[in-house]
């Protein structure tokens, strides 16, 4: 073929493909770029008109917000101390990756032995932890008030649609595994149940579901003087949900502390008997021992030091009740409705999830003589995982998102709180760039964490 | 059980199964009571049952009022549904014009005469049965609002209303966003081009990280800053402008999910035969494509159903916003919880019949591949 003889032929350098796909980027880049410039001015325009500047400087001092807050999460904020912390924290995963690279250079992996894994506990957990424990001033906490800048008023907002999404996304969780598992039950009348739960709540929207939710929680609920009483641990009414708060006292420092050591124990128990297995074949119980150290060692805390937390218990006073943590009932509408929305959507990628297993892996596992538990265990979810992770992370993503529907019954998370200050300020560019910003990152954070979590069950190929 | 069936096969001519593992009874025992645990719960789950659909049926039929009476509302202990008769017009449309009425019949009868004709197989396939579909909209959107050539009296935007209004955001935010969201999908597959596949990917992973509401929000408050003033749109154009944009990056995703499904192979014949890139794209790959995406398509149709609802936030009075608008009249006062069933009710049934459709159109669709 090469040694042909007939000329190249001279292709015209505007009909190759190379010339063409940058002509057209070109003009679409031009094209996005000059709209983006009539945007502009037109913006700009329109601004000078109604006297608004732009920038966000109105965020901070002196700008007071000016309007209350229903539900006020204390802020944290680091003090002179955390620096400390900070600083030990740096060092601690400085020495952790020049460890790992240590043993990388020498071919080997930091897990394969146990001094250099209790090297890492200690340089990332133990030491700042320590630092926090024993230096003063390290966190102080903040409170909103109508005194404070726009700046505390959209933090307090994006602490309580994290509060809202975190609670949900667990509790979501859990009610979506018991129904979608309920799904494949044998018991007929469970799984069809389960099957009418999905269909009814998947298909109405959340939004209906959740004005409903709080329509039930502050009208059909009764009174403060008639609540629902269950011994004082639950109080129900139509001011909110109440249940008693745990009071930390002087030992609950060393308490908290007491059940992170135990933590790490039975890590190295748990290590212990797996690496043991390994050598002899010989299997060590894990469970019980490892409960036994979660209560032993706190308890014993308990025992010499008294009580880490006192339990103060709400009490009718005058038209409300004091002590105790109050759940408002835009709080539990909102919960309730994105958990009881999202779990229809899990429970069906839950089920789907395991169908995806083929029956020859259950049957495999039982013919080797595995316990029905440890057939799903060892050999079903693990695998389920795989098939079910990807689409969870997305149902989390959206129950986040989901939560910003608060705002038409008032719950004051990121979106509410933001609309309030639109309203006061007229900076609604700002705004709306800093709703998107927050609500990007916590997309990318989600994204991120179930990736990682991703790759950790995902099979591994040879 | 596995292990006897081998020993009963010799024998098992002369015996007739026992009574308790056939028929009725052993459907049961196998289904329901196949052991302590499960029977608890069969027992369990009846209870449960029992509570709700008596308490459901004693509220929403035996004690309720179906009469068109205000006065057989008083002192009943069940649901008013003289309420939902009462303002059928209100959820229907909203504030529409009540002396335009007889249009809201033509469009919707238009819809359904039309639903019913292509129910009959001498109109499946057809072109003019997909060209009537097509013009739908536009046709029902020319009926209900009127003005210019059409010499019937113009309704302003803001006051349609009710499920109007949901119907009229939703087929629009799905239709309109369809073919932005092919460009966008083809955007972010083209390797040739790294800038337009920069902006797309770009564009539908930020639409897609933020919630609907604060687009909604851009669109209510922040796009009239984008133009200049003298061109001015209604609120129920900038709300249908922002559901169109959202729902476009989800299209997107899917149309790129369908896409990704057609093997490189034939994409390579097209080329092969000489076919240009949109040729290929539009005679060869998107048609396979659309058949795989159809089933993703209605489930995103069923999830932007689901989301016009947001528009109450902004103050439009969709479906939703009745709830709120009915029983805020002092004759209806307290009708509230007859206005979440119903409303729910009127969604659940427009999800669920399209999930079953699309489930159906799936199954005849694997069908045809088999």
């Amino acid at each position: 073929m090469a040694d042909t003889t007939t000329q190249p032929s001279r292709t015209n350098i505007f009909r190759t493909e190379e010339f063409r796909s940058i002509l057209y980027q070109i003009v679409i880049l031009g094209a996005v770029l000059l709209a983006g410039y009539w945007i502009f001015q037109n913006t700009v325009a329109n601004l000078a008109k109604r006297g608004i500047s732009s920038g966000f400087r109105f965020l901070f001092p002196p700008q007071e917000s000016g309007f209350p807050i229903a539900e006020i999460p204390p802020i944290p904020l680091p003090e002179g101390g955390f620096l400390y912390f900070l600083i030990v924290m740096a060092l601690g995963l400085a020495g952790t990756w020049l460890l790992a690279r240590w043993f990388r250079s020498r071919g080997e992996a930091i897990g394969a032995h146990t001094w250099a894994v209790g090297a890492v506990i200690v340089l990332v957990i133990v030491l700042p932890i320590g630092v926090l424990y024993f230096t003063a001033d390290t966190l102080r906490f903040e409170y909103f008030d109508e005194s404070k800048s726009y700046f505390i008023a959209f933090i307090t907002g994006v602490i309580n649609t994290l509060k809202v999404s975190i609670i949900g996304c667990i509790l979501a969780t859990f009610l979506g595994l018991i129904i979608g598992i309920s799904r494949l039950s044998s018991n007929w009348l469970v799984a069809r149940l389960a099957a009418v739960y999905v269909e009814i709540f998947r298909n109405i929207p959340l939004l209906l579901q959740m004005i409903f939710w709080y329509f039930v929680i502050i009208t059909l609920f009764p009174p403060i003087r008639q609540s629902i009483d269950f011994a004082g641990y639950l109080i129900l009414n139509n001011r909110g949900t109440i249940l008693p708060t745990p009071v930390p006292q002087d030992s609950a420092g060393e308490f908290v502390l007491s059940i992170i050591v135990s933590l790490i124990l039975i890590y190295f128990y748990a290590r212990y008997v797996r690496l043991r297995q390994e050598r002899t074949g010989e299997q060590l119980p894990v469970l019980f021992p490892s409960l036994g150290i979660l209560i032993l060692v706190p308890g014993l805390m308990w025992l010499i030091l008294g009580k880490p937390f006192e339990l103060v218990f709400p009490v009718l006073k005058g038209f409300n009740f004091v002590g105790g943590m109050v759940l408002t009932p835009e709080f539990t509408a909102v919960l309730v409705a994105l958990v009881i929305y999202t779990a229809a959507f899990i429970a069906e990628i839950v089920r789907s999830g395991i169908q995806a297993i083929s029956k020859g892996q259950l049957e495999a596992a039982s013919s080797v003589g595995l316990r029905p538990g440890l057939v799903m265990r060892l050999v079903i979810l693990p695998q389920a995982l795989r098939v079910i992770i990807p689409p969870q992370t997305s149902q989390y993503l959206n129950l986040t998102k989901n939560s910003s529907l608060a705002v038409a019954i008032g719950f004051p998370d990121l979106v509410s709180v933001g609309g309030t200050i639109l309203n006061q300020s007229g900076q609604a560019i700002e705004i709306i760039a800093i709703w998107m910003m927050v609500y990007l990152t916590f997309s990318l954070l989600i994204s991120l964490f179930m990736n990682w979590y991703n790759a950790k069950v995902k099979l591994v190929e040879r | 059980m596995t292990s006897q069936s081998g020993e009963t096969t010799k024998d098992s001519t002369s015996v007739a199964p026992p009574k308790l593992s056939i028929g009725l009874m052993g459907w049961v025992r196998q289904n329901l009571f196949n052991s302590w645990l499960n029977s608890l719960l069969t027992l369990f789950v009846l209870w449960i049952l029992y509570q709700v659909v008596s308490g459901l049926f004693s509220w929403g039929i035996w004690h309720a009022s179906f009469s068109m009476d205000r006065e057989s509302c008083e002192g009943i202990d069940g649901a008013c549904w003289t309420f939902v008769f009462n303002n059928w017009y209100l959820f229907l449309a909203g504030t529409y014009p009540w002396d335009e009425k007889y249009r809201l019949f033509i469009a919707y009868g238009y819809v359904i005469a039309l639903a019913l004709v292509s129910l009959h197989p001498l109109a499946w396939g057809k072109k003019w049965t997909i060209i009537a579909w097509l013009l739908t909209p536009i046709v029902f959107l020319i009926i209900i609002m009127g003005g210019g050539w059409t010499g019937l009296t113009p309704v302003d935007s803001e006051n349609i209303g009710g499920f109007t209004l949901t119907l009229i955001l939703a087929v629009f935010g799905i239709v309109l966003s369809f073919p932005i969201g092919i460009l966008l999908a083809l955007g972010r597959r083209s390797q040739k081009m790294p800038i337009v596949k920069t902006l797309c990917v770009v564009y539908i992973e930020m639409v897609r990280g933020v919630p609907l509401i604060t687009i909604l929000f851009m669109s209510s408050v922040v796009l009239p800053l984008f133009f200049p003033e003298s061109i001015d749109m209604d609120k129920v154009l900038r709300a249908q402008i922002g559901i169109i944009l959202f729902s476009a990056a989800y299209q997107a995703e899917v149309v790129r999910g369908g896409l990704q499904a057609i093997s490189r192979g034939q994409e390579e014949a097209a080329a092969a035969i000489g076919l240009n890139y949109w040729q290929t794209t539009g005679f060869i790959i998107l048609p396979q494509a659309l058949r795989i995406m159809i089933p993703a398509l209605v489930s995103g149709a069923i999830g932007l159903f689901k989301d016009t609802s947001l528009v109450l936030i902004i103050g439009l009075i969709d479906f939703l916003f009745i709830t709120k608008l009915a029983p805020a009249n002092p004759k209806w006062i307290g009708m509230d919880i007859e206005a979440y069933a119903f409303v729910a009710a009127i969604y659940w049934i427009c999800c669920f019949s399209m999930s079953r459709y699309s489930m159906r159109l799936e199954k005849r669709l694997r069908a045809g591949h088999d």
